[in-house]
């Protein structure tokens, strides 16, 4: 063990130290800017009064931008872009299930709404029809 | 850094070899984090399950609009985006020890090992004020026929539906004298004792009711699930600064120096950006959609 790691030091020190500092500060930049678009799109929509259609447009666009500065702190903070395939897949493979997670679970928190809603006359008239407007709660507006 | 040593066509599974060309402790160290983000993602989806199950929940402008020092300013979004860039910066900090770690510098992992800690605890230092703010916060709400003050816990959140108009004078009648205190002090600061001694007319006559701006009391799980998530990811920060302040006790005694690497830096900093990239989600969860 403590040969490997001689030859990974020795290995790196031929890496041009400079390139990497300056990939670090690329990689800041790009996080701080984009969390300044995500800012920005937040006050766009405080101050401005769109179609429920347009603020899930937006949000849309803030659940992307911020799985863009996701793969940014892991690829290249975390390192795990300068990491062997294997390594990269058997972290990432098992991540996949959040898809099913997500999607099954939110799916199912709508679905109750609906039912309440259509059945519960009593919930749905002192929660809903008082200017609240549906993109407030979710992304699945009421029929 | 382990890319130096791919050569292409390696049979990674032909044995002989570590297949994920990684120290044990590395490989273990993401192992980890990546049930942690199961953890995280458990929490962030039953909340967005809740969310989604409810025809009203509180707009995060409303709650999170206030700043330090800036008063009864109207200021959405400004607190947590500060705190944003705080855990963006120290992670950049801690990029860079573990950079200067490569390289075996121990002066450089010192360097930004500190900064990286500062970063922590002024983040920690953020979230501390932002939760004082939330419970001892002073918002009125329609409650059982009747006006009342309260803050935000777990239990109750004065975010729910505006009131307006003749309901909010009716209940401001029937408000109890313990009730009616705590209004007038809330809009003028005076001392408790005094205004309790005041009779109920003398504390009607002192509050002015169209600046109350009158809830109903939002949905239950609100501060549940924000006092839950932020509650368990700022004890994630709170044990990466010991961590950190381990690794940098450690540095300066010069046992990685003596060791030949710094690869403990490295799993240190691993967890401290898996810290930053959970902020990320909650922010976005939470703050913004």
């Amino acid at each position: 063990m403590e040969h490997s790691h001689h030859t990974t030091t020795d290995a790196v020190a031929h890496h041009d130290s400079k390139a990497v500092v300056r990939k670090i500060i690329r990689t800041t930049i790009l996080l701080s800017v984009i969390t300044i678009v995500e800012l920005g799109l937040g006050f766009l929509m405080y101050f401005t009064q769109f179609p429920d259609w347009v603020n899930l447009f937006i949000k849309g666009l803030m659940v992307i931008l911020t799985l863009a500065k996701a793969f940014y702190i892991v690829a290249i903070f975390m390192h795990l872009g300068d990491e062997i395939r294997n390594l990269i897949m058997t972290i990432v493979v098992p991540l996949l299930l959040f898809i099913w997670f997500i999607a099954a679970f939110l799916w199912d928190g709508a679905s109750y709404r609906n039912l309440r809603n259509t059945y519960d006359t009593y919930y749905k008239e002192t929660t809903l029809d008082r200017g609240v407007r549906d993109a407030d709660t979710t992304i699945n507006p009421l029929r | 850094m382990a890319t130096t040593a791919t050569v292409q066509g390696t049979k990674w599974w032909g044995g002989g070899k570590s297949p994920f060309n990684v120290e044990y402790g590395k490989l273990m160290m993401w192992y980890f984090l990546m049930s942690d983000t199961f953890t995280f993602g458990a929490f962030l989806i039953s909340y967005g399950t809740i969310r989604f199950a409810v025809n009203y929940w509180p707009d995060p402008n409303d709650v999170f609009n206030a700043f330090p020092l800036a008063g009864h300013a109207n200021l959405p979004l400004a607190f947590v985006s500060l705190m944003t860039f705080i855990l963006i910066m120290s992670s950049v900090t801690m990029v860079l020890a573990v950079h200067a770690g490569h390289h075996n510098d121990r002066k450089g992992v010192i360097k930004w090992m500190l900064w990286t800690i500062v970063g922590g605890i002024a983040f920690l230092s953020c979230q501390a004020w932002e939760w004082t703010h939330l419970i001892a916060g002073q918002d009125a709400i329609l409650s059982n026929g009747a006006l009342d003050v309260i803050g935000t816990t777990t239990r109750v959140n004065p975010f729910g539906h505006e009131v307006h108009g003749p309901a909010i004078v009716e209940a401001f009648q029937n408000t109890s004298h313990e009730g009616l205190v705590k209004l007038a002090a809330m809009q003028h600061h005076t001392d408790h004792a005094q205004l309790t001694a005041m009779s109920d007319e003398q504390l009607r006559g002192m509050i002015n009711v169209a600046e109350l701006h009158v809830r109903e009391s939002g949905p239950v799980a609100f501060g549940g699930f924000f006092y839950g998530i932020t509650g368990f990811h700022g004890f994630h920060v709170l044990s990466g600064v010991v961590i950190n302040i381990i690794m940098l006790i450690m540095t300066q005694k010069g046992v990685f120096e003596r060791r030949g690497h710094y690869l403990m830096i490295e799993k240190a900093g691993l967890y401290w950006h898996f810290v930053d990239l959970v902020w990320v989600f909650v922010f976005l969860c939470f703050y913004l959609i």
